[in-house]
């Protein structure tokens, strides 16, 4: 057994980088309609790039393990989680972040209904939770409130507004006659402590 | 995170020749996984390939059969029309796992390759023989609770987290790999390892070899393909145990196909051919279902601290199995995201 490492991150990790030939890569995003072209070491996150470079702060870094889905943002029309993936892999790409979402200083309609229906308390999950439900509608698949709550489930709310999140999201993204629970051709999972043994 | 090297390889041929020349280079195509260990330094590769401008991301047929681009992403696999007709075994186990922007980014082939989320082998503060050879597996003594029943060995009792690679399991899957001394085919139950006494091995893979596809061949189990997974939590977590169940029945009812195959209980799906044969050629029932449940978990052993052990498991998986074989029996679910908006 090796001995116990209790700073395995050690800062002079950090200097090893002058050891490597090539360090920095260029690096071109169009980011909510703005060209950014940039030079960055390749363990750079997609979200370090945005926020620390690029002053784009709107995208939050919550749990940087892509488990809360703070850090959403919509890659070339996708979501995607920006903690998890390097800003040289993202080279070419499109990104739009929550400061893309409104339109010359008007909310899109899903930021409206965040607001309408009072879908946050502190606010630090509501750019990935905005992402998140504009990758949703653009994907077209939710159906049912059921289907909205599970394609939402990437996206984390300490402050618990789930309730009041599913009804502005499906405001926007269901017919009403779709909006009630249990109107869906798919069944939800069922929770273990409900199943029938 | 460690610094490392970073290219972007242009061909198949170019990202072999790249990993070859970099002893500890990694392939990275979502990176949903990798980047992950890597920030909490359980991985530390000198050097990233970026594979995602390989043309892998096709989902085509091949014979009779349906061939998945290793490139392909796990949200696009799910949702294909072809996926959703023919294979709704692998649509429902892919759209099980993750969260939707995870299935966006991660890639068919790094779901094969992704490593177990055990909580020690994750502590790069404490002993693990995955990680760290001859280090030692608290685990077999300790929090057990997301661990192993079948399979495992007093060196590793780790259990493979993917959903999809169940279902993969269960439908015969193919994995196609192309390396330094050419293309093989991997048979599904060949690819992941047992820990054994080299648990730091999770398949069967050689050093820069690169997996092009995912084959899967004709069935006619659509009718009756149930992924059934219990979890902590109703989404977003991952398996305490799953099920994939398929039948294939002739017009008397008879069972003339049957595939079971078990998530989150062994350090590679398991599968498990001669519970299958239980099946075949009889009218399904319930005393049928227990029996399969009861010979599949036959050789099961609960590991971990007492108060933390993975022995509930056991039970756990023989009622899922008949809960799995009865549903699959009722008849295929809707997959999520099919149904016509109103």
């Amino acid at each position: 057994m090796q001995p116990y490492d209790p700073n395995p991150h050690d800062a002079s990790a950090n200097t090893a980088a002058s050891e490597h030939g090539r360090t920095r890569h260029g690096v071109t995003l169009r980011i909510n309609g703005q060209t950014h072209s940039v030079e960055v070491e390749p363990w750079v996150s997609l979200l370090d790039l945005l926020r620390d470079r690029l002053d784009l702060t709107g995208t939050k870094k919550g749990c940087d393990h892509g488990q809360c889905g703070a850090c959403t943002v919509m890659c070339d029309g996708e979501r995607i989680n920006s903690c998890l993936t390097l800003a040289v892999m993202r080279d070419s790409c499109e990104i739009t972040t929550v400061e893309g979402l409104s339109n010359d200083g008007q909310l899109s309609e899903l930021q409206q209904a965040f607001i309408d229906h009072d879908a946050f308390q502190c606010g630090y999950c509501t750019p990935g939770q905005l992402c998140s439900a504009a990758g949703l509608l653009k994907e077209g698949r939710a159906s049912s409130v059921d289907e909205v709550r599970e394609l939402m489930s990437g996206n984390l709310c300490r402050c618990g507004a789930y309730p009041q999140i599913t009804s502005a999201v499906c405001s926007v993204a269901l017919p009403a006659s779709t909006r009630a629970a249990g109107s869906s051709t798919w069944n939800a999972p069922v929770l273990v402590g409900k199943v029938p043994a | 995170m460690r610094p490392f090297n970073y290219t972007v390889a242009a061909g198949s041929e170019a990202a072999i020749r790249a990993l070859g020349s970099t002893p500890g280079g990694r392939f990275v195509a979502g990176g949903t996984n990798l980047l992950d260990l890597m920030k909490e330094d359980v991985a530390q590769p000198p050097h990233l390939v970026d594979i995602n401008r390989l043309p892998l991301e096709g989902i085509v047929l091949d014979g009779d059969g349906l061939l998945l681009g290793a490139l392909a992403r796990n949200a696009h696999t799910a949702w294909n029309p072809l996926v959703v007709e023919r294979y709704p075994l692998l649509a429902h186990a892919i759209l099980a796992g993750a969260s939707p922007q995870i299935r966006n980014m991660a890639s068919n082939g790094g779901n094969l390759l992704q490593r177990t989320r055990c909580v020690y082998f994750y502590d790069v503060g404490v002993p693990c023989n995955k990680r760290r050879p001859g280090s030692g597996c608290p685990a077999a003594s300790g929090l057990a609770r997301q661990h192993a029943i079948l399979g495992a060995s007093p060196q590793c009792i780790a259990t493979h987290p993917s959903d999809m690679c169940v279902a993969l399991a269960a439908l015969d899957a193919e994995v196609r790999v192309q390396g330094p001394a050419g293309a093989r085919s991997i048979p599904f139950a060949e690819f992941h390892c047992l820990p054994g006494d080299e648990p730091e091995r999770d398949t069967v893979l050689d050093e820069a070899e690169l997996i092009t596809g995912i084959a899967l061949p004709a069935n006619r189990l659509q009718a009756h393909s149930v992924y059934l997974k219990i979890r902590e939590r109703a989404s977003y977590a991952f398996a305490l145990v799953s099920v994939a169940a398929a039948l294939e029945l002739d017009g008397n009812g008879r069972i003339v196909d049957a595939r079971i195959a078990l998530g989150g209980v062994a350090h590679k799906p398991w599968r498990d051919r001669t519970a299958e044969a239980i099946l075949l050629g009889e009218q399904p029932g319930d005393a049928l279902f227990t029996e399969v449940g009861q010979h599949m978990l036959r050789d099961a052993k609960a590991w971990g601290a007492a108060t933390s052990s993975s022995g509930f498991k056991i039970t756990l998986a023989r009622r899922a199995i008949v809960r799995a074989l009865t549903a699959a029996l009722d008849g295929t679910p809707a997959v999520l995201g099919q149904g016509v908006s109103a």
